[in-house]
């Protein structure tokens, strides 16, 4: 009788300790098998044979025309989806319109749309025989296996996040700060920079940090458009791929590491601006 | 600086939010909107402020005529219900807002920001964030925000409705000296009718979309135009179409000839109020607002003899009308089930 009264209560206290680290235990293992192994791996490979190999990838012309097409994608596409994200979150928050609730579903497309697709379906618009690219091409712009279309895929499957970030903070500020503005004597402009902006900061921010990452981090669609030539459509994830197939280990690497290194600051950077806002 | 809106309708969808209204404000005057929710009374609010634009009618703010302006160029001071506090921005940075986009002279900024803190007793706040006042700390400085302007006329939106009573009640009183200090026309809108009351000049009662009545809130209070009016601003029994102030319901030990019997239910001691909740013969029921002395002696489940002091009746169109026939007051509908005692 004591037994089956106590019997629950120690299981209870025992089962939480337990229970406690046991789910520590699965979430940790979890990580570690997914994510920290095969990153570990990396890093690990990347200097098995010491240093030299490695500073003699990252000098390899081209690594480097890789990484600076990476970076320059990612410089035109972020800056444009920002602009298109405040300026579509302002529209979905604070308009009425018909054909909203379509414009929402078109904004979550590349969530749900395979990269590769989205690389075939700016193939068959902007390629030689596509629909726009004929015209395009005896006009001389040349956009598939060039670098346009390649700003293209990106800015296709970074477009949502910038959005999907604003709008929930947009939603949440409400209209009463830029209302009593206005009642302040200040322009629309001068709301949108003064007030409406500074409210939308943090929102903002965790967008484009996810948005860069898309955009660095994008192989499927821009492999499609690229056309892979080495030192011309070569981005570092293509650079990657394309030393791997040729038995490259530490070129591979090497790519691999310098794309991680940069998503590592990308992350930290998110971390320490987003505990300023909590300190704030 | 005075303000009229003529004629003012405004529709949301098929909701009728304002019913062509019109409203004089006098200068300096310190005049209260108060109704139920959806009576139109912050619409009519926003209308004069251009927050919202109306489907017909006319705003004239201190003789122009403001109707097609936007809310920016109308010289009027907005207060939120929830403070619409810039939160990026200090309590200086928020009130010195509207000057320092208008591009005034830093140390004319400064000053005046100071003057204004020092107005609404918020001195030591300056370099504070919204997020660490308290309720009443940022209603003050959304009120020093909105003066920093000079605007022509004041506007308030629920500015209390969303502190705790006691805040209100101080609140109320500083919103009112202040306003004898600065006489700003000001328009405030409020459902509460003790606060429209103690701090208004004049009040106007709204329902549905209209106005009912226009006035001081003595004569309101005494002179009800409507059974709308008197019920908004206090408590009535309703006996058939025969309405009552509790207050004005006098319970005697004797009966005196004017008196009917009634059972007492229950009493609820509120301090100095009491109430004094009763069934009459005829099963109808109605409460008393007496004091303690005048209580000491009642007990629930004995009888009491009950008169009123006052009755009003009001006919169908709301028109106040005296009570025909030689039906007591107490019955007029249902005589035939009154036993005298």
């Amino acid at each position: 009788m004591r037994r089956s009264r106590s019997g629950p209560a120690a299981l209870g206290a025992g089962g939480s300790r337990a229970g406690k680290y046991g789910l520590r235990t699965i979430a940790l293992s979890y990580l570690a098998l997914i994510l920290v192994l095969p990153v570990g791996m990396v890093f690990y490979r990347t200097f098995e044979n010491g240093l030299q190999p490695v500073l003699q990838a990252l000098v390899d012309p081209l690594t480097l025309h890789a990484l600076y097409l990476t970076v320059a994608i990612a410089a035109i596409a972020v800056p444009l989806n920002t602009l298109f994200g405040v300026f579509c979150a302002l529209l979905m928050v604070r308009r009425r319109f018909l054909g909203k609730s379509i414009l929402s579903v078109l904004i979550d497309l590349p969530f749900a749309v395979s990269p590769v697709v989205v690389g075939l379906s700016l193939v068959l618009v902007y390629g030689r025989t596509g629909w726009l690219g004929g015209w395009l091409a005896e006009n001389g712009v040349r956009v598939i296996f060039a670098w346009p279309s390649m700003v293209l895929a990106t800015i296709f499957v970074s477009l949502p996040f910038v959005v999907r970030e604003v709008v929930p903070v947009l939603q949440e500020i409400g209209v009463d700060q830029d209302q009593a503005a206005h009642t302040l004597g200040a322009t629309p402009w001068q709301t949108f920079w003064r007030v409406t902006l500074p409210a939308i900061r943090s929102g903002v921010t965790y967008g484009v940090i996810l948005t860069t990452a898309r955009a660095l981090g994008e192989f499927g669609a821009v492999s499609v458009v690229s056309g892979k030539i080495a030192g011309r459509t070569s981005t570092l994830t293509v650079h990657v791929e394309e030393r791997f197939q040729q038995f490259d280990l530490v070129g591979a690497y090497t790519s691999s590491l310098l794309l991680a290194v940069i998503a590592l600051v990308i992350v930290l950077s998110m971390t320490v601006l987003r505990s300023k806002e909590v300190g704030a | 600086m005075t303000i009229s809106a003529i004629g003012i309708t405004k529709r949301f969808g098929d909701f009728v939010a304002l019913d062509d209204v019109s409203l004089e404000v006098a200068g300096g005057e310190l005049t209260a909107l108060l109704g139920p929710s959806g009576s139109g009374k912050s619409t009519l609010l926003r209308v004069i402020a251009g927050l919202e634009r109306a489907d017909a009618g006319e705003v004239i703010i201190s003789g122009e005529d403001a109707t097609g302006r936007p809310a920016r160029e109308r010289g009027v001071g907005f207060v939120f219900q929830h403070y619409a506090a810039f939160k990026h921005m200090t309590v200086r940075e928020n009130v010195a807002f509207g000057l320092s986009i208008r591009h005034r002279p830093k140390a004319e900024i400064a000053a005046r920001v100071d003057e204004l803190l020092h107005l609404v007793q918020i001195d030591g706040l300056a370099e504070r964030y919204p997020s660490q006042l308290s309720g009443g700390q940022r209603q003050r400085m959304a009120l020093a925000r909105a003066l920093a302007v000079e605007p022509k006329v004041l506007l308030l939106d629920e500015p209390f409705g969303a502190l705790d009573a006691r805040v209100r009640k101080e609140l109320r009183a500083w919103l009112r000296r202040l306003h004898e200090e600065m006489h700003v026309t000001t328009v405030f809108v409020t459902h509460d009718q003790e606060e429209a009351m103690e701090v208004a000049d004049r009040i106007v009662i709204m329902n549905e979309g209209r106005i009912e009545q226009i006035g001081p809130p003595r004569e309101l209070y005494e002179r009800p135009g409507n059974e709308f009016v008197m019920s908004f601003l206090g408590p009535v029994n309703k006996l058939g179409d025969v309405l009552v102030r509790p207050h004005d319901v006098e319970l005697l030990l004797e009966p005196n000839g004017a008196t009917t019997v009634a059972l007492i239910d229950r009493i609820t001691y509120l301090g100095f109020e009491v109430r004094v909740e009763l069934e009459l013969r005829n099963g109808r029921k109605l409460w008393a607002q007496t004091t303690r002395e005048s209580a000491a002696p009642l007990e629930p489940g004995k009888t009491v003899h009950v008169r009123p002091r006052a009755t009003r009746t009001f006919d169908g169109d709301g028109v106040e009308t005296v009570p025909a026939g030689d039906s007591p007051w107490w019955d007029r509908r249902v005589t035939m089930e009154v036993h005298h005692s």
